[in-house]
């Protein structure tokens, strides 16, 4: 940072006299080092916090790279070739914990989208005790995945829990393995993360709620529009924006699910609901293998950005 | 930039080579007749002279033998002047992934606790130093341990580890839930044909009396246990080689996923759900550590026994773990700072007796053998399981492995796979493993 300043106060006035020439210089000529005074602080952040440990990762991508171990040779793409190559210790996890993380994501990001935008319209109603409700369906939100994780994974337990329990005495089932078998783990995480985030993305909708002109909604209603109509024609385009934001927040969220099947499924059955972030830590924070975690995290930073790009793209070519 | 951050690495990685050369050397004189070297102030653990020195310590222990840990080295320092021993706990997970960042950082601790199946891992991977010297000065051999525990510090000939305390797995039983089957709460059974009366007799009261937990904590342990009950091991005597399917092995999975489809285990056990049921008395008999006595004390409710393993296989044998003292090497080695963190040691170590009742069974044979030791019934119930404990064996990079391991055993007990299907894909999967920690570590 103290770089760009001295070389955009040097460029100013190339002998530097005394302070006050000095600073006058600066506003006269300076006027082009402005903007990157202002931008400076955040680009420096974005440099050091953003720029430099991903080209540094990527770098250590092509290393057989461990924090200890003396040497560190470079391997090219061998870490990639491993997660593509059949015979390789890491390829059935790899692939494995990306399609567990791509059924949970497919599972719940339709329901984190539609559940709170439903949810917001609700609390966008005026009614009694509206604020109680805002703030107990965004309670759950605050608490850590630890807590929620431990909770669940109790309520949930197949022989002990209170769920099985409540459905037996409802006559239902009562022995359905919530947490130790496929498709109810899915169930389970789904269920357990939409009850736990839904409240931060209602908060937002509701936000883009009240940026909607309630004039609209009045010429609408004059115009004879139906309580659908004006969803479709009024709110729904009005909280374009706010979708694209919470649709691709939610796509990045869920991708990088980890301590809800770390904590709830601990993985099962096998490793089943092992997912990518939970692979990615195990492979460079407990096998010590940073270059193939790093290796790890690229590709999968890579499938992240392609399906954004693709989400962008869809909402603008509606925009059109 | 990133060039720069390169070569900084790379000097600092060599750094550590260089001094942990030099610590290796140095160690390597300070063992036998006593200082040549104005610098090294210690005969390897007897005492310690020089000045003071602060040693920094890092430990998981966060339960309720923390505080007994804290107050042990608290007594510690004020009776030794010139070492200041300072305590940092973390959770045992984050603990071995922030190790290595931290030493290579030059941030680590001085000394650090660390379970036997560790030791070779951090060995090898250069982040803890030989003790031989320690063991030596200290007149420390395998008599004063059990040899199990003992020859669990050692890798690659050279011990790196100072055995504190082992942790085997108990055979607990809940008396009120015995009684409930009409069977005697005094009397748990010890052999296979007991222990499957027992469970017959429960069935009939009602009871499903044995909860086969699919995960590691403990069913996953629980089978490791049963595994070398039946004469298996994990690996071969290298440990090149994964082991756990073997007809031993094939046996004891298909005994323990049996009990589920008899109907003495209930299917779909969760994570702690065995200990619970135990607990709350729908459950009459669990495997589980040796820590789970202080939290079962804390319940006086529950009326319960804790005795070793019955004998389900064809012999002894139960899973058990270590602490063990490890020093920690730096990047400028400080000799003084090495000999105070070996003062240390020997004096925790001589101490353990006040650790046991932190739960944890001593390692020293003379504490383990006095008056004072058998006092702890329940702790010292379990002492004789040191004889033929299996630990893990000791080979780097085993942390992945042994995930493979419990994971087959989770797919069996799930009803997945089939016992023999599900260890033999473990065994592909962790021969895979094995390899490539070869090529990591080297032989």
């Amino acid at each position: 940072m103290a770089d760009v300043i001295e070389v955009g106060a040097a460029r100013g006035d190339a002998p530097p006299p005394a302070g006050r020439n000095r600073r006058r210089g600066a506003t006269q000529r300076g006027h082009r080092a402005t903007p990157y005074l202002f931008l400076a602080p955040y680009l420096v952040l974005f440099l050091v916090f953003g720029l430099a440990p991903i080209v540094f990762g990527v770098w250590i991508s092509l290393h057989q790279w461990d924090l200890q171990l003396p040497n560190r040779p470079f391997i090219g793409l061998e870490n990639y070739r491993d997660l593509f190559s059949s015979d390789s210790a890491d390829y059935a996890d790899w692939w494995s914990s990306v399609r567990a993380t791509a059924i949970f994501t497919v599972l719940s990001v339709p329901l984190l989208v539609v559940v709170p935008l439903g949810l917001a319209l609700l609390l966008n109603e005026k009614f009694p005790g509206r604020t109680f409700f805002r703030a107990a369906f965004f309670a759950p939100y605050v608490l850590g995945v630890a807590v929620i994780g431990l909770l669940w994974r109790f309520l949930l337990d197949a022989n002990l829990g209170l769920v099985n329990r409540l459905l037996g005495a409802f006559g239902l089932p009562a022995d359905t393995p919530w947490v130790t078998d496929v498709p109810w783990a899915w169930v389970s995480l789904v269920g357990v993360t939409v009850w736990w985030t839904c409240g931060f993305n209602a908060v937002i909708y509701l936000a883009g709620l009240q940026d909607i002109p309630a004039e609209l909604y009045e010429a609408a209603k004059v115009d004879g529009a139906s309580a659908w109509d004006r969803f479709r024609h009024v709110t729904l385009p009005g909280l374009r924006p706010v979708l694209l934001f919470v649709l691709t927040t939610t796509i990045l969220a869920s991708a990088n699910v980890f301590g809800q099947s770390f904590l709830i499924t601990q993985g099962a059955p096998g490793e089943q609901t092992r997912t990518v972030v939970w692979r990615i830590v195990d492979e460079g924070l407990r096998n010590y293998d940073v270059g193939q975690a790093s290796a790890m995290s690229v590709l999968f930073a890579l499938l992240l950005a392609v399906v954004s790009i693709v989400n962008f793209r869809l909402f603008r070519y509606r925009e059109d | 930039m990133i060039q720069n951050e390169m070569s900084r690495r790379r000097l600092l990685g060599l750094g550590v080579g260089l001094g942990a050369a030099a610590t290796l050397t140095l160690a390597g004189c300070g063992g036998g007749s006593s200082t040549k070297g104005s610098t090294a102030a210690g005969n390897g653990g007897k005492d310690y002279t020089g000045p003071k020195v602060d040693l920094k310590l890092w430990n998981g222990f966060t339960g309720g033998d923390g505080d007994i840990f804290k107050k042990l080295v608290e007594q510690f320092n004020s009776e030794h002047q010139n070492i200041a021993v300072s305590v940092i706990t973390y959770e045992w997970q984050d603990y071995y992934s922030k190790l290595p960042g931290a030493v290579t950082s030059g941030n680590g601790p001085d000394i650090a606790v660390m379970h036997m199946d560790q030791l070779a891992t951090f060995a090898a991977r250069g982040v803890i130093t030989e003790l031989d010297d320690v063991a030596k000065a200290l007149e420390l051999s395998e008599g004063d341990f059990a040899p199990t525990v003992w020859k669990g510090g050692i890798y690659h000939d050279k011990r790196y580890g100072i055995p504190l305390d082992m942790h085997p797995m108990g055979f607990y039983y809940n008396k009120a839930v015995m009684q409930k089957g009409g069977l005697d709460p005094n009397k748990p059974p010890t052999t296979k044909d007991e222990f499957t009366a027992a469970l017959t007799e429960l069935k009939k009261a009602g009871v499903q009396g044995f909860w086969v937990s699919p995960f590691q904590f403990t069913g996953g342990m629980t089978f490791y246990s049963l595994l070398h009950q039946w004469g298996g091991t994990l690996f071969d005597a290298d440990v090149a080689k994964a082991t756990f399917n073997s007809d031993p092995a094939v046996e004891a999975c298909t005994w323990l996923v049996d009990l589920i489809k008899q109907g003495f285990s209930p299917a779909n056990v969760g994570q702690d759900a065995d200990y619970l049921a135990l607990k709350s008395g729908k459950n009459a008999f669990n495997f589980n550590g040796i820590w789970q006595i202080n939290d079962l004390k804390k319940s006086p409710s529950v009326q319960w026994g804790v005795a070793p393993l019955p004998q389900i296989g064809s012999q002894k044998a139960t899973w058990a773990n270590s602490h063990n003292f490890t020093i920690v090497k730096q990047r400028s080695a400080d000799n003084n700072k090495v000999s105070g963190a070996k003062v240390f040691i020997n004096w925790l170590s001589q101490h353990s007796l006040d650790w046991a009742k932190g739960g944890q069974i001593p390692a020293r044979k003379e504490v383990r053998e006095g008056a004072e030791f058998k006092a702890l019934p329940e702790i010292s119930a379990l002492a004789p399981e040191l004889e033929y404990a299996a630990f893990p064996p000791a080979a780097p990079g085993l942390g992945e492995v042994m995930t493979t391991f419990y994971n087959a055993f989770n797919e069996a007990a799930l009803g997945k796979k089939s016992p023999k299907q599900a260890l033999d894909d473990g065994v592909n999967k962790a021969n895979k493993q094995l390899e490539d920690n070869r090529k990591k570590y080297g032989n």
